[in-house]
């Protein structure tokens, strides 16, 4: 079976975004960007299938400029076979991206997609989902057990009250959760062998698909700021305080 | 004037709040019309149709909409969509399931988790774990939205009368079934509706400690239980718990942060709490430059002792 990663280059997880000063993003110039951390939850994902030898090949594949190219290679690093980069310097909606990942799936026939359930930049968790309705497919989304049986998947899935588990035919859609597994780190022999590894350059016209934004964004603004407030000196003056507030 | 299609989310017995957020947000927009898709579910019709302001239920009846598989809600949703304006769906696991797959299959974008409605067509949504607020229009001739709960009120939940229509059901569509749930079965108020919540970070230590010390507060308190990313990802509670960017978003009345430190994945799901309380031995956490009261203290010693005292 074949699977295909799909792996998005957001700004890192430990960085704090700054609205741009005339309200039309966030500042990414010089900022530290690295792989959306649900998307390497599903890089590993993926790694973890072929090493039970239920998956033979994983293609990873980005949507994004060309410096998403590192973000491939970390996970060809991971232990991904090959990579597909579909470049463009666009910011390109979730919508767009299911038509590019469908039409990729159309030429590769995959088993599996396995994403990340939202990338912590644009905070859509949409990708999968259109994704799994473009190609008429079940989806397992927010998963934190995969466990591949047959013509099926079974998807333990967290939802609000606690786990759901749900059988799902194959070929199928899956979106990461963070209890999944814990990604790897690539060791250095492997970041070394992940540059002669195969990565193919596309453009989104390749596949068809327009990128045209649905969405405009008019204005980009910080939330309001929250201003600290006192601080107590022990426990007592913290009751006392509970209890001004009707709490206690 | 245009309409909307709200989408119920229920246990075939009862509303789940969410969904009153999502209509007073829907309301806006235009008429509103539900959609109850279950098994077993006139109850959930009839409640339905009491919600102030709805024009119209439609139910579908069905063993296939017995536990809301997106695989056979979505087309369901779809279908409806020919006499509607707009879809809209609670910000809720299930409603984020479905709503984008509804989205791909009429050909529009999505706008998740709005926090305002802004114009016919425009709307306030938050990106990068709530850094930035991004107003944002759409272009589509319908709309698809999801709803941040705590950003709209509740509408109110009798006072109503729409009529119920039955709908045709669309069918199992064969890819998916049903086969288990784990829901927890706590005592405590819900996270997402409680008044008061009382969450731990890492600096709890383990499973036993997080317990010994958090729930007695909280059951004082009579408040739900959160917990951090750090603490959901150390194995002390499980993900339910967990509240930020990737758990749930909560504006409780009060909020209890005890050995948070702050992260901003983890301010993003709390930080629009009424009165934000933090016990933290480290004065530094980034934690107290956003809470109301701020207490620099060992938790072990601290939380015991509150709860005592209260």
């Amino acid at each position: 079976m074949k699977i295909i990663v799909p792996v998005k280059r957001v700004i890192d997880y430990n960085v704090k975004p700054r609205v741009k000063a005339d309200g039309t993003g966030v500042d990414l110039a010089n900022v530290k960007m690295s792989m959306n951390p649900f998307d390497e939850i599903a890089v590993e994902e993926a790694i973890r299938l072929k090493e039970k030898g239920v998956a033979n090949e994983i293609v990873v594949v980005s949507v994004g400029p060309a410096k998403a190219q590192e973000t491939l290679r970390t996970a060809l690093a991971m232990g991904a076979d090959r990579a597909i980069l579909v470049q463009t310097d666009d910011e390109v909606e979730p919508l767009a991206v299911a038509k590019i990942l469908k039409a990729i799936d159309d030429e590769e026939q995959s088993g599996l997609v396995i994403l990340g359930k939202q990338a912590i930049d644009d905070d859509s968790n949409q990708t999968g989902q259109m994704l799994a309705a473009l190609l008429g497919r079940p989806q397992g989304t927010f998963a934190s057990e995969v466990t591949i049986d047959g013509n099926s998947v079974m998807v333990k899935r967290e939802v609000d009250g606690g786990l759901e588990t749900v059988k799902l035919t194959l070929p199928a859609i899956i979106t990461t959760d963070l209890r999944l597994n814990e990604p790897r780190y690539a060791s250095l022999p492997n970041i070394m062998k992940a540059k002669s590894k195969p990565l193919a350059n596309k453009t989104p016209a390749d596949y068809g698909v327009e990128t045209a934004p649905r969405l405009k964004t008019l204005q980009v603004s910080e939330p309001p700021v929250r201003s600290a407030g006192i601080k107590v000196a022990d426990v007592d003056a913290l009751v006392a305080k509970l209890k001004e507030l009707g709490v206690a | 004037m245009s309409k909307t299609l709200v989408w119920v989310e229920h246990d075939n017995a009862s509303i789940k709040d969410a969904t009153l957020s999502a209509v007073s947000a829907a309301s806006q927009l235009g008429e509103v019309h539900l959609l109850v898709a279950g098994s077993d579910c006139a109850a959930v019709a009839d409640a339905a149709a009491g919600i102030a302001g709805v024009g119209k239920v439609h139910l579908a009846d069905d063993a296939a909409y017995a536990n809301a598989l997106v695989e056979n809600v979505a087309p369901l949703i779809v279908s409806l969509m020919d006499s509607h304006d707009a879809f809209v769906a609670p910000a809720t696991s299930n409603g984020k399931n479905i709503a984008p797959r509804v989205a791909a299959l009429l050909d529009v974008a999505q706008v998740s988790e709005i926090l305002s409605v802004e114009g016919p067509k425009t709307f306030t949504r938050p990106t990068y774990a709530g850094n930035a607020i991004a107003v944002v229009e759409s272009s589509d001739a319908k709309l698809v939205v999801t709803v941040r709960g705590t950003a709209f009120a509740k509408a109110e939940a009798t006072g109503g009368s729409a009529s119920i229509e039955a709908i045709t059901s669309t069918g199992d569509a064969g890819l998916s079934s049903f086969v288990s749930a784990e829901i927890a079965k706590s005592e405590r108020p819900e996270l997402t509706a409680a008044k008061i919540i009382v969450s731990g970070g890492r600096a709890l230590r383990d499973g036993d400690t997080f317990e010994a010390m958090i729930f007695p507060l909280a059951d004082k308190l009579g408040a739900a239980v959160g917990a951090s990313r750090a603490a959901v990802d150390a194995g002390y509670v499980p993900n339910d718990y967990q509240v930020g960017q990737t758990g749930k978003i909560v504006a409780p009345e009060v909020y209890v942060a005890i050995g948070i430190s702050g992260a901003i994945q983890h301010l993003a799901g709390m930080k629009d709490s009424k009165t934000i309380v933090a016990i933290n031995k480290d004065e530094d956490a980034p934690i107290f430059q956003i809470a109301d009261i701020g207490l620099i203290a060992d938790l072990f010693n601290a939380v015991p002792e509150l709860t005592g005292k209260l």
